[in-house]
């Protein structure tokens, strides 16, 4: 089996690129619909024994001077509540309130001050940047005897882009659950979103290393034919692979309950997709600037 | 004879060194089957023990049961507060700053306490300029009652003796189960003297002895208060109270004028830095007030553990299908390894020990997926070696040879993502990084050791032939 993972580049450049833009401008438009682990605010989820409709319960927090609040049903009798950030009284108050509609069970009441929201946006920002550029760093250092026909940190520097794009496609679609099924954006998804980061780079360098193995041991002079055999051996682990890990994230998906959910769907699409570009656009990066190099050479 | 001679001693070698190899792998195989054992037990104690007790009511030896360690769950997972203060420090001079946190600390600690929670945690954090403690209170869902009492101002008191007579007719009165009598303290009342009179308190070493020793200091009016109640009270015990239970009973040997005094006795140093830090607490109650919030009531925490063990389940035996169906014989000694490689790795949950969150379960499950990635690597470069015609055993150990600069790049590149993540993260995230690498290293080993010498060692040579059914 050869089969011809370069040659068409110029579409999955331009499947990529739309991605990339259409990410960007529904994020321009749409924003990330942060949650308040990043914002601050409160979220307290109730069972009632009795489910009322949402008008009743918007009735009894009216005098709260709350604001903006979203009532949302969860599961069979559940509802959860997002509020501004509210002091314990309030909380005690509000429960008490819901209580004389019918008997509740309060399973879970997070508040979180704006200040704390701040310091972890920055954190995160912060924490994806230095990712990045360690394993920028790293992937240069491991590859540093090529010299031909790209050196080391060109490897490091395309690996690095294309996790960008790993991790930008899933954003795009949490920035269009957030703005369609009111999916916030919070920590297990941050850490999602960097597990898609540890994830991916294994299977660029998988790529990378078997391109260094072939082109030690071949001396071809064809670069562009030596990645897209390097590409055909390593299909079969890059599918078996993405396929195990996607079996457990489904079961995760399905299963694994409400708060593992978007974290799971997260990770599905970043696996999915950095597989893809693994196979299709981290290889096709490497053949481009090769050739990039050699147009200005002659 | 000199052709023959060299002909056996080749012969000769050859089996010496297959012999020797097979001791190897037998040795090999031994560890690995006595780490499973360790492992295994200390997931499961039950198991051992039970083997253990058969065998000691059999043989009629005393082995102890196996040692036992909980997991740790997180307070998602087990219901529980997790509760952030900010202090606000500006009242208190910088160089005491660090002593009054620790001093707050203790305080909450000790009500914390009282309120019966089984594993709080209390940590000083400090972020920028802002000093923050968080309380972690598991099991805790009445969270209204904590959080007053974690708020309320350090009370701290001194308080006098009662007379002979008045302790013996309370005491008679609570022997006898009068209800009213219960709740008075049959030994101490109350004095005006309290914390709001205390300008501070100091650890000092005695100049001649070294012996520590606790110096206060009274504002002026309650340096009048204490001279008066020292007056009174020569000879006996006042005794000073923080938020209700005595710290210290010293007993008065003079009356002491002018709002300075000293606690003296055989203090510890320890002994005597705590109570110093307490006597601060009371008199420099230091305002805190909460900012941040979480509560997972038991129920909630329950499910999301049964339904994310459920789904690693499931994902668990879909891996197992999956490996077995490509990979065949080879996928079934990998899956064996990857048994062995959650075994292990539940085993360092316990051992490190690791608060399993549910972020924490959901990198363990992620990471079965990844497990498998080191085995199938080392399957396809075996495979591409067999194509070139030679046998499994060469083909599988020169896979590993060519599959491991793969392995250890892609392995290391994630190692470096959990590391930063550790070092950079958040608590939340903290969990989830170690799980991952941890994960990782764990994985390295099962792939590269384990399935390894598993193959080798249930591969005959007779099975050569049979390599359709290895790989």
């Amino acid at each position: 089996m050869n089969f011809p993972f370069i040659k068409y580049y110029k579409i999955n450049y331009l499947i990529v690129g739309t991605l990339i833009i259409a990410s960007i401008i529904c994020l321009v438009i749409f924003g990330l619909n942060l949650g308040i682990d990043f914002l601050g605010g409160s979220i307290l989820e109730v069972n009632f024994e009795d489910r009322p409709s949402n008008a009743v319960i918007q009735e009894k927090l009216n005098n709260f001077g709350l604001g903006d609040t979203v009532i949302q049903p969860t599961g069979e009798k559940g509802i959860i509540l997002r509020l501004k950030n509210i002091d314990e009284n309030t909380h005690q108050e509000i429960l008490s309130k819901l209580g004389e509609i019918s008997k509740i069970e309060e399973k879970r009441f997070e508040s979180i001050g704006p200040t704390v929201g701040k310091e972890l946006r920055q954190k995160t920002i912060i924490l994806i940047i230095i990712s990045l550029i360690s394993l920028l760093i790293y992937i240069a250092i491991a590859f540093r005897k090529l010299k031909w026909p790209i050196s080391g940190w060109q490897y490091g520097v395309v690996s690095v882009v294309t996790l960008f794009i790993d991790i930008l496609i899933p954003f795009l679609v949490l920035v269009i659950l957030g703005k369609f099924h009111n999916i916030q954006f919070n920590i297990p998804i941050v850490a999602a979103l960097l597990t898609i980061l540890g994830y991916t780079i294994n299977d660029k360098v998988i790529v990378f290393d078997r391109v260094r193995e072939n082109i030690l041991r071949t001396k071809s002079e064809n670069f562009s034919e030596t990645v897209n055999q390097s590409l055909n051996q390593i299909i079969g682990r890059s599918l078996g692979t993405g396929f195990c890990t996607l079996m457990v994230l489904f079961a995760i998906f399905f299963l694994g309950g409400e708060t593992l959910k978007y974290f799971s769907l997260t990770l599905i699409i970043g696996i999915v997709v950095g597989t893809y570009t693994s196979l299709f656009i981290a290889s096709a990066f490497l053949v481009s600037l090769d050739n990039f190099k050699r147009r200005n050479l002659a | 004879m000199g052709l023959f001679f060299k002909k056996t001693k080749a012969v000769g070698e050859r089996e010496d060194f297959r012999d020797k190899q097979r001791s190897k792998i037998r040795l090999i195989m031994l560890g690995i089957f006595i780490l499973l054992i360790l492992a295994g037990s200390l997931d499961y104690p039950n198991l051992w023990d039970k083997g253990i007790d058969w065998i000691n009511t059999n043989v009629g030896i005393k082995i102890p049961h196996f040692y036992k360690l909980p997991f740790k769950l997180g307070l998602d997972l087990q219901g529980g507060t997790h509760l952030i203060y900010q202090a606000d420090l500006s009242g208190i001079e910088i160089g005491e700053r660090d002593a009054s946190l620790d001093g707050i600390r203790d305080v909450i600690e000790r009500r914390v306490n009282i309120f019966g929670v089984a594993e709080p945690t209390i940590q000083i954090n400090k972020s920028g300029e802002s000093h923050r403690l968080i309380v972690d209170l598991p099991g805790v869902t009445d969270i209204h009652q904590a959080i007053q009492m974690i708020g309320a101002t350090p009370y701290l008191e001194f308080k006098e003796q009662k007379e002979q007579t008045e302790t013996d007719a309370i005491l008679k009165k609570q022997q006898e189960g009068d209800e009213e009598a219960l709740k008075i303290d049959p030994y101490f009342k109350s004095t005006p003297l309290t914390g709001r009179y205390l300008k501070k308190a100091q650890l000092v070493f005695d100049q001649t002895t070294n012996n520590p020793y606790v110096s206060l200091e009274f504002s002026n009016e309650g340096g009048k208060i204490f001279a008066d109640l020292t007056k009174s009270n020569v000879g006996k015990i006042l005794a000073i109270y923080l938020d209700g239970v005595p710290i210290s009973t010293p007993r008065v040997q003079e009356e002491i004028t002018g709002g300075k005094a000293q606690i003296t006795g055989s203090f510890t140093l320890e002994e005597a830095r705590e109570l110093a830090q307490r006597l601060n607490a009371g008199a420099l109650p230091v305002p805190i007030t909460l900012i941040s919030q979480q509560n997972v009531g038991a129920s909630l925490g329950h499910d999301s553990l049964t339904k994310s063990l459920k789904a690693g389940l499931i994902g668990f035996l879909a891996i197992l299908i999956f490996m077995i169906a490509f990979y065949r014989l080879s996928g079934f000694f990998a899956s064996i390894s990857l048994v062995i490689y959650i075994i292990i790795l539940l085993a360092f949950f316990k051992l490190i020990p690791i608060t399993l969150t549910l972020a924490g379960i959901a990198g363990f499950l992620l990471s079965m997926g990844m497990a498998v990635d080191a085995n199938i690597l080392i399957f396809s470069r075996t495979k591409e070696e067999l194509k070139e015609g030679r046998n499994y055993l060469d083909a599988l150990s020169n896979g590993i040879k060519r599959a491991w600069p793969s392995i250890r790049d892609g392995n290391f590149t994630t190692i470096l993502v959990g590391l930063i993540l550790f070092i950079f993260g958040t608590s939340f995230v903290k969990g989830f990084a170690f799980t991952l690498i941890i994960g990782n290293l764990v994985n390295m080993f099962s792939a590269i050791v384990i399935t390894n010498y598993l193959i080798k060692f249930f591969l005959k040579s007779g099975a050569q032939k049979t390599s359709k059914l290895w790989l």
